[in-house]
């Protein structure tokens, strides 16, 4: 990555205007040409410094339901039950946390009330209580980090 | 950026969801990206601009950016910063602690006593995990005074990772 890219991936991170020349904003602001900018963040996507390029949805928002998830496994059933949890295809994210409750995934599912019924699937064929966290309000999210 | 939940979504129709299945896995890297995807589908540019304007007014779009991978960025670090906040204050503080440049999400969830009393959560990214735990430090500065008691919750293992995806 050069010093465009880095211009370039916080240029991004911002976020672009929504209209039919998106980026020509950016092209004046740090004075390379359109077709630079869009060949910069193909290559930079196929490098991985970029995950994702586009819009960014807003899973509630699109009618569906979403929540966070915790359990205490004991960890002789951690692989048991982690092969459990992830062969539901509502489940996102998976991630092992140092802490009691050390398994934390994303349940999200097309119609709001079937996230209650995958977690009482989860809890019935896992043996685990699921602590549920849906997000109650939400004060920031994005990234704002300097490259 | 501070949404209070909505209960009742922005009413998508069949057209939003024929904008949103298209461009879910990336917008076309093209000068005029949005008339790409309007000839996909077989609209006008500008009403394909319009939907997705209204779209982000909603907040059914946060925006149209980029989503970096912290890890190829050199933020190896991260770690999940749980905190036990006033009810009635957990709204400002959370605001506050999300403006820091370090956290990336700031969400207030519900308690599940006794065994979890934190309510404010942050994510909070860094080069390494002694960077890590300073800006924690910086967050438990900030909330001197009127939090009970925190914690970090290190990732050891990414167990699954799918994009979030709507039917087609």
């Amino acid at each position: 990555m050069d010093s465009i890219d880095r211009a370039l991936v916080n240029e991004l991170q911002d976020g672009l205007p929504v209209c039919r020349r998106p980026f020509d904003a950016i092209s004046n602001r740090l004075g390379i040409s359109v077709g630079e900018i869009t060949g910069r963040i193909g290559k930079l996507l196929d490098d991985r410094v970029l995950s994702r390029f586009g819009p960014m949805f807003n899973a509630e928002r699109l009618g569906g339901g979403i929540t966070l998830c915790a359990m205490q496994v004991p960890e002789a059933d951690f692989e048991r039950v982690t092969k459990q949890v992830n062969a539901f295809p509502e489940v996102a994210h998976n991630y092992a946390r140092e802490h009691d409750l050390n398994m934390w995934f994303v349940v999200a599912t097309e119609q709001p009330e079937r996230v209650a019924e995958v977690i009482a699937e989860i809890e019935a064929e896992t043996g685990c209580r699921v602590y549920d966290m849906p997000k109650r309000n939400e004060f920031y999210i994005g990234l704002k980090l300097p490259v | 950026m501070n949404a209070v939940l909505n209960p009742s979504p922005y009413q998508l129709d069949a057209i939003d969801r024929q904008i949103i299945i298209a461009t879910q896995s990336g917008l076309p890297l093209v000068a005029q990206p949005w008339d790409a995807v309007a000839e996909q589908l077989g609209l006008d540019p500008d009403e394909v601009v319009a939907r997705v304007a209204a779209m982000q007014e909603h907040n059914v779009i946060r925006r149209i950016g980029a989503v970096p991978n912290h890890y190829a960025l050199g933020y190896r670090a991260n770690g999940m910063s749980v905190w036990n906040v006033p009810d009635d204050m957990v709204a400002e503080l959370g605001r506050q602690v999300g403006d820091l440049e370090f956290v990336s999400h700031c969400y207030e969830r519900p308690r599940h006593l006794p065994l979890w009393p934190y309510n404010l959560f942050a994510m909070v990214h860094g080069y390494n995990r002694d960077e890590v735990a300073d800006h924690v430090k910086v967050i438990a500065g900030m909330l001197r005074g009127v939090c009970r008691g925190h914690d970090v919750l290190y990732s050891t293992r990414i167990l699954k990772k799918t994009g979030l995806r709507i039917g087609e």
